[in-house]
């Protein structure tokens, strides 16, 4: 074997006009972004400030700009799909070649669940949670921004893919055996392979982290539940993840024995079975489901309460329910595959497990009700989103109720149906919550409002687009068509795949309102500059410090008695205090061991995918190398002093009283 | 009061003051504790995963050798004993790490690294000789499961030994501070874990597939 392995000019595919387009735009854009910064000298305070960073708001914004790029990616994808499926009706090919067009739903699938809505959530909980428990950082806060660039890894090894090679052409889940070596003989699978490990790993790191952080940097005085909800949901959504995440670790690793050493795990040789992997990928992929939609309740819960300036109701209802349906959600993944053929007796069980789901969440739906009645909703962006949210979700919460029946699965299971069910939960539930916490929470990273006008437009268009690019996939879910076609021959199909892709560029023009307002917003910033921290009258600790928060956020930990601990300050006058003694606080360094890492992981990734055995092994050691160099530093930490602290805060407190006078 | 003060009396005051002006937390030590921990329940459903797999193929042995076939109880009674018995040394070298007597520490870490070769040794040995037979991973999924199985097992017995030689050459360089306790409380957390893990490997797949 040669010494770049599998590796070969034949690898790039530029016989493929479509991906040499992509990939120059990608290329002109790339060599624009790195001259502007080389223009206005910023890579110096990119790496210092940004890259090596190990505050939780930086890695937290870091994440949501991972988010948006994949967006974009994952998008693009899905309107080519739908463009694909409405020219390719009638018997035409189209214009995407099969073995193209599969690459693109799986990738489509992978981008969007694992590199754009995980990093979003992820992104919003590093953002906010250490400022609701009155924290200065997490507990970790080097692993904090390792498992970001971990994370960073997987999604740069699935973009590699483009340019070199190709990716899995299985469908975002890979089931063997057409997983396996013998019908994937290519590198797509091997790709899916490593992003997936090295970005899960990070995952599950940040799961560990988050626990502990919650568990034990609490400010004093704060129980447990008397923990923010949003807290309180990512908290549930950790322990799923700590949960979740090893069995993908498991069979990832399974799935790259059978591939690599001709193990026999699930392959049809040898006495494997293909089922295991599937019973094991869901025992992952729906608690993963659970995962980005808890959150996002939380957020929606936190608009609901601030925009109508009231106590969330029924908030131990609400954390209770959380976890309900976190224990639940390891308890269905059979609703998967109810056609696998197991008794009618265990089908029944995890049909009837599925439906009660619908209980807690129809708590949670009433919760936000009740908040709102008698409530002064004021109609915000957010506020629009969360609106949108509960109509959405709820068809789409009743339409899984449907296929939680085993009978109905086995008419409408592989069908649009299905597809559209899960988009109208994930886009309407998870993603509809992460554009409302964007919203939200924009000033308190940024420091400046986003443009109230385009941000309207940009949830009209999402929302508008939303019904009608899904709705007609239930239709034609009804109407026998399967998912994953990449051409079709049944005129009754016409209409509705037509219709489906209308919807597809209204959301489109959403995605492109959403940019050009964050354009907008910058631009114009002095004017909508936040300048008491607090511009909603927040209920919760992250609106009592300034926007952007200071790098210590908080100056003295806040001592907390209550749920809305902020809101309880305010009213007992106790809000922004000046303070004459500052104690010295103690703050981690930043580090470049993370991306250093996070560097060698990737390339030892590369490597396994193309069989490069030296570059697997100088990876693998350069990670152990930069890990223990790491680890035997001893400038990990420092103080901020007394004075700085004061110099920060009164500038702070000055400000307010501009505000607010 | 501390029984410790004897040898490395100097020894001790000077890291613990090096340690006070390196600013550690006065908590820090206790979230990295609990932090392990909690990998280490990630790491047990990793295993937990692995072990459903072992117990769903274990019978699809596709014409080939069983577990009855296979596996020699004598043997791997000593190789589990060997094990069980660096769980107690490796408790031994902790409780002298609390004492802050480095040499004593040393040695009974070095007294588990051996055990752990032992371990590994033998386990190294038992693969070898089952390839040889022509009864690799690759034969049947039994075969699969259990070299995957036993295997992940013995990946992390190996990295526990990386670990704790690098754990050894901290200890005779910096001397047993707060880091490196805390590091060792870790690694004996990670030991221990991984003698459970062992017990469950020995009892689901060795006893109960030879008998």
């Amino acid at each position: 074997m040669s010494i770049l392995g599998k590796l070969t000019l034949e690898s790039i595919p530029y016989h493929e006009p479509i991906i040499m387009v992509t990939l120059a735009v990608v290329a002109v854009l790339a060599v624009a972004i790195a001259a502007l910064i080389t223009k206005y000298r910023k890579w110096g305070v990119l790496w210092n400030d940004w890259f090596t960073s190990v505050d939780h708001k930086r890695l937290g914004i870091m994440y949501i700009v991972l988010a948006l790029v994949m967006l974009v990616r994952g998008f693009s994808d899905a309107i080519m799909m739908r463009t694909q499926q409405a020219l390719a009706t009638n018997g035409a090919a189209g214009y995407l070649p099969p073995e193209h067009y599969d690459q693109i739903f799986t990738a489509h699938g992978v981008i969007m669940i694992i590199f754009m809505a995980m990093p979003f959530m992820i992104g919003l909980m590093n953002l906010v949670l250490p400022l609701q428990i009155g924290a200065r950082d997490v507990a970790f806060p080097f692993l904090n921004n390792l498992s970001f660039w971990l994370t960073t890894s997987g999604a740069v090894l699935i973009n590699i893919s483009l340019g070199l090679g190709e990716f899995a052409k299985t469908g975002w889940v890979a089931y063997p055996p057409l997983s396996e070596l013998a019908f994937s003989p290519g590198v797509g699978v091997d790709y899916y392979i490593w992003a997936l490990q090295i970005s899960g790993i990070g995952t599950t790191l940040t799961g560990v982290n988050f626990i502990a952080t919650v568990l034990k940097m609490r400010a004093p005085g704060m129980k447990l539940m008397q923990m923010p909800i949003f807290t309180w949901t990512c908290t549930w959504a950790n322990i799923l993840i700590v949960a979740s995440f090893p069995i993908l670790t498991a069979l990832l690793g399974m799935l790259t024995l059978d591939r690599y050493m001709d193990f026999h795990f699930f392959t049809n040789a040898g006495g494997g079975n293909a089922m295991m992997y599937i019973n094991l990928f869901w025992a992952w992929g729906h608690p993963e489901v659970y995962i980005l939609i808890l959150p996002a309740f939380g957020i929606f819960s936190e608009v609901i309460s601030t925009f109508t300036s009231k106590r969330l109701f029924g908030y131990t209802s609400m954390v209770w329910a959380s976890g309900a349906i976190s224990i639940l959600g390891f308890i269905v993944w059979l609703h998967h595959f109810f056609t696998m053929g197991s008794s009618a007796n265990v089908n029944a069980f995890f049909g009837v497990m599925t439906m009660v789901i619908a209980v807690p969440t129809g708590v949670k739906l009433f919760n936000w009700l009740f908040t709102i009645y008698r409530g002064r909703l004021k109609v915000t962006v957010p506020v629009l989103w969360t609106l949108g949210f509960m109509v959405t979700f709820t068809i789409g919460g009743m339409t899984g109720v449907l296929l939680a029946v085993p009978g109905a699965d086995y008419v409408l299971h592989n069908s649009l149906f299905l597809i559209a069910h899960f988009h109208n939960t994930i886009l309407g539930g998870a993603v509809f919550g992460y554009l409302a916490g964007f919203s939200y929470w924009f000033p308190k990273a940024m420091g400046f409002h986003l443009n109230e006008r385009l941000g309207k437009a940009a949830f009209w268009c999402w929302q508008i687009g939303f019904y009608v690019a899904f709705m007609p996939l239930y239709v034609l879910g009804f109407l026998g068509m399967t998912r994953r076609l990449s051409h079709t021959d049944n005129p009754a199909w016409n209409f509705w795949i037509y219709f489906a892709a209308v919807g597809a560029f209204i959301i489109f023009v959403g995605i492109i309102l959403q940019f050009v307002q964050l354009y907008v917003s910058f631009r114009d910033r002095e004017q909508n500059l936040d300048t008491t921290g607090d511009p909603w009258n927040g209920h919760t600790l992250e609106w009592s410090t300034s926007s952007p928060p200071q790098f210590y956020n908080f100056a003295k930990l806040p001592h907390v008695s209550d749920i809305d601990a902020f809101t309880d300050q305010k009213e007992k006058g106790q809000a922004y205090q000046r303070s004459a003694d500052y104690e010295p606080i103690h703050m981690p360094k930043n580090t470049a061991s993370g991306i250093l890492i996070a560097i060698c992981i990737t390339a030892a990734g590369f490597a396994a995918v193309w069989h490069i055995l030296w570059l697997a092994i100088a990876g693998m050691l350069g990670a152990f190398v930069a890990f223990l160099f790491r680890a035997y530093g001893n400038d990990h930490d420092y103080y901020v002093q007394p004075s700085e602290v004061a110099t920060i805060e009164n500038a702070h407190l000055d400000k307010v009283v501009r505000g607010t006078a | 009061m501390n029984t410790a003060i004897t040898t490395n009396l100097n020894d001790t005051h000077s890291e613990t003051l090096i340690s006070a002006a390196h600013g550690e937390h006065p908590d820090s030590s206790q979230n990295t504790l609990f932090g392990f921990w909690l990998y280490l329940m990630t790491d047990c459903i990793l295993f937990a995963s692995v072990f459903a797999t072992y117990a769903v193929l274990y019978m699809n042995t596709d014409g080939g050798v069983s577990g009855k076939d296979i596996f020699e109880l004598n043997f791997v009674l000593i190789e589990t004993a060997a094990l069980l018995l660096s769980s107690i040394t490796f408790g031994l070298a902790l409780i002298f790490a609390k004492r802050h007597n480095r040499r004593a520490t040393v040695v009974w870490l070095l007294i588990t690294f051996a055990l752990g070769c032992v371990f590994i040794g033998m386990e190294i040995y038992e693969f070898h000789h089952l390839i040889e037979q022509g009864n690799g991973p690759q034969r049947s999924a039994f075969l699969s499961s259990f070299f995957a199985l036993v295997g992940m097992h013995g990946l992390h017995v190996t990295a526990g030994l990386i670990w704790m030689a690098i754990m050894m050459i901290e200890v005779l360089k910096t001397g047993l501070n707060h880091r490196s306790i805390t590091r060792l409380g870790c690694l004996s957390l990670f030991w221990h874990f991984l003698d459970i893990v062992w017990i469950c490997v020995f009892t689901v797949v060795y006893l109960l597939g030879a008998l």
